[in-house]
């Protein structure tokens, strides 16, 4: 298991080059191409931001509503899309395991990190918008302009890379366990599909965090809470300090942790891959 | 170890060698039976590792050794299913041995599946790139050989559209020519010369041969025998998991083919057993027959397909025999053989002609004649008898045959006509084509250098 991951560090440029060649085969043919990479975001905040001004009434504990969506929103879609594709990326890349001497962990880990280089694309708009959010202000529900909001505060920015970075370990390890179990239990697709639907809803990220008195304990228990929560107070709520550094830490711990497991798992099933795919 | 081995002059010989597999067994793990409410089951058990226990085994290759020294070019070869590509999986790496060891020295390219990690999306030239890292090549080293690989492919004016406009022999040459050009020191080849037109085949074979001048390994699966003995050092033949011969190409290519042979007439005699089990079947005239109406063409109409005739005389046997007499379903183009006919009167007849016919796979005759053709005069026929025709030179080009015999009247009623239900196959070493093969030599007079192959 160690001489193998240390070997993964040799295929570094096979790793870049594929995950180049995953962004840009998405794109391929689309007149925009890699435009789409900050379109995409660009475009959600946009009818996001006009639904909850103009035709829901937003909760009015976290203002502009559709900013506090996107700051969890954004992590999440590249947590979720990250294991759907994963999971079937041993099976789709099967071609590759079984006719091509090639280290198969490579496949999850492009998944992972291709959805990453588009969640990393998408951050700037999103400062964007909460830059600009900060300094007109918002509108209060009774239609008075509140006080311009502090904009992003960089005290607060420079734990945005652990986040990135533990985020980044859960999803690889959770992404290296499921690609492998799905090799040979091909339901963990589906079931993995309508997981992830309910624990969209089991992580804070259409409301806050700290509106779940009730619930509290069962979110802290969702480690992608704590990814999400980290991403809010430090994007949207940067006037109050980065509180929940300890439950980042942790998490960190135990992303590494759940990375060695995965790995573990994916290594003890890789002989297997070439002959059931 | 072969002589022959010993005998050529390879660069390295005495040093270790380029492959080496001992005493290696490869046991594939069918996981089939499993397939139905799985993970249930796993769960169930809460034993998930345990549950990817295999249930069912099945054995590629048995104690198989080999070693290749290096600057050898050698030759798998053996019927489909006989392991050679699990062995060749083995060296490259791409499957584990379940028992034990695989050593290889240098660096592979295996042609496996040609451009088996293309992204159809994205260009030829994207793709060369991925590829080449893949097969364990850096970026600029591709940069360097880049031009010669499109070359070589013929792909210039292409190589920049999505590979999936490419034509699968477009797709093929771009992928045979990024693997040849990792520029590897052993090359593994999984019958993939099959790879675009003849011009680019004769391209390949070149390459092969340019592999072999610098002393590179090369191991071949192929079925192509011939490529076999032109071009190998050393061959193995590999029969059911388990190595049958191994050393000079060309007597482990002829032990193959015989053993092939023996095969394809061990099936053959099946399928005639057959086809004589089925017509015996045929609904066949009460015993003693009827006497037949003097127009018997009405009996032709409720003939059973295959055979028909008032049996009035019988074919009860059919024997192909080659020059020493031993039945046999396979001859080779050239040969003596004769064709026996066992027939049985059921009274005597006077009026009565044997043909015999001989049919090739798309139905041409190739050859008929009867007794009345060949201007012999019937007298009398009755109980037993049997009748010989003996071809003392059977030249006819590689193929599988069919033969029609017959025994009917002189105005071509038949008492029992056999169609197309015995079947022999000529074997041949020539690559002819055609139907049949003429004796015949070349000469050359003027400014004309050329010579027959050693």
């Amino acid at each position: 298991m160690w001489h193998n991951l240390a070997q993964l560090a040799r295929y570094r440029g096979l790793i870049q080059s594929l995950v180049a060649r995953e962004l840009k085969a998405r794109y391929r043919g689309s007149v925009l191409g890699l435009f789409w990479s900050f379109g995409n975001p660009l475009l959600l905040l946009l009818i996001y931001s006009a639904v909850f001004n103009y035709f829901i009434t937003a909760r009015a504990d976290v203002q502009p509503y559709a900013l506090f969506l996107c700051c969890g929103l954004l992590p999440w879609t590249w947590f979720a899309s990250s294991l759907n594709e994963s999971t079937n990326s041993l099976i789709a890349g099967g071609n590759l395991i079984k006719k091509v001497l090639f280290p198969a962990e490579i496949l999850p880990i492009v998944s992972v990190l291709a959805n990453m280089v588009q969640f990393l694309l998408a951050l700037p708009i999103l400062a964007g918008f909460l830059i600009y959010y900060a300094n007109v202000g918002i509108a209060g529900p009774d239609g008075v302009m509140g006080p311009p909001r502090v904009a992003l505060h960089a005290a607060e920015l420079v734990w945005l890379p652990l986040v990135v970075f533990v985020q980044l370990v859960l999803t690889t390890g959770l992404a290296l366990l499921l690609s492998a179990l799905t090799v040979h239990f091909r339901d963990i697709k589906d079931i993995l599909s309508n997981l992830l639907t309910f624990w969209f809803f089991a992580t804070p990220i259409i409301y806050p965090w700290f509106s779940m008195e009730r619930l509290k304990f069962w979110l802290d228990l969702n480690p992608v809470t704590h990814l999400v929560v980290s991403y809010q107070e430090i994007l949207f709520h940067p006037e109050n300090a980065f509180g929940h550094r300890a439950w980042l830490l942790a998490l960190a711990v135990a992303s590494i942790g759940v990375f060695f497991a995965g790995y573990w798992v994916f290594d003890r099933l890789r002989d297997s891959f070439a002959e059931v795919v | 170890m072969s002589n022959s081995a010993q005998n050529k002059p390879f660069g390295s010989a005495q040093g270790r060698p380029a492959i080496e597999l001992a005493h290696v067994t490869k046991v594939y793990r069918r996981y089939g039976s499993r397939q139905f409410a799985t993970l249930k089951s796993a769960l169930m058990r809460r034993n998930l590792l345990a549950e990817l226990q295999p249930n069912e085994t099945f054995t590629a290759l048995s104690d198989f050794s080999l070693r290749i020294p290096a600057g050898c070019t050698f030759g798998l070869i053996g019927r489909n299913g006989s392991g050679k590509s699990t062995a060749l999986k083995l060296v490259a790496g791409i499957t584990k041995p379940t028992k034990g060891t695989v050593a290889v020295q240098g660096r592979i390219s295996a042609l496996i599946e040609l451009g088996a990690g293309f992204h159809p999306e994205i260009s030829g030239r994207e793709n060369v790139f991925i590829n080449g890292i893949m097969l364990g090549l850096t970026k600029r080293e591709i940069e360097k050989r880049f031009d010669e690989i499109v070359e070589f492919a013929e792909l210039a004016e292409f190589i920049d559209e999505p590979v999936k406009t490419y034509s699968s022999g477009m797709y093929m040459r771009l992928g045979f020519s990024v693997a040849t050009h990792v520029d590897p020191e052993v090359l593994l080849v999984d019958e993939v010369l099959a790879v675009g037109d003849e011009g680019f085949t004769h391209k390949c074979l070149d390459k092969f041969a340019d592999f072999k001048r610098r002393g590179k390994t090369v191991l071949l699966v192929t079925h192509s025998l011939n490529l076999v003995e032109r071009f190998c050092d050393e061959a193995a033949w590999l029969d059911a998991g388990r190595k049958r011969a191994e050393g000079d190409p060309y007597r482990v290519v002829a032990e193959y083919v015989s053993d092939v042979e023996r095969q394809e007439e061990r099936f053959l005699a099946k399928s005639d057993e057959k086809a004589r089990l089925e017509t015996a079947a045929a609904p066949l005239p009460a015993e003693p027959p009827p006497p037949v109406p003097a127009d018997a063409t009405a009996d032709m109409m409720q003939a059973t397909e295959g055979r028909w005739g008032s049996r009035v005389v019988e074919i009860t046997d059919v024997a192909f025999t080659d020059s020493n007499g031993q039945p046999a379903h396979i001859v080779h183009s050239g040969d003596a053989v004769s064709l026996r006919l066992a027939v049985h009167a059921h009274r005597p007849v006077e009026d009565f002609v044997f043909g015999v016919g001989i049919f090739n796979a798309e139905g041409v005759c190739v050859y008929g004649t009867n007794t009345t053709i060949d201007e012999f005069d019937a007298q009398s026929l009755s109980g037993d008898a049997t009748i010989t025709v003996t071809f003392d030179a059977l030249d006819l080009v590689e193929g599988t045959y069919k033969l029609d015999v017959a025994v009917h009247k002189l105005d071509g009623v038949p008492y029992d006509y056999h169609r197309l239900l015995h079947t022999f196959r000529v074997k041949s070493r020539t690559k002819d084509v055609g139907v049949y093969r003429p004796r015949h030599r070349w000469s050359f007079a003027g400014n004309v250098s050329i010579a027959p192959k050693s």
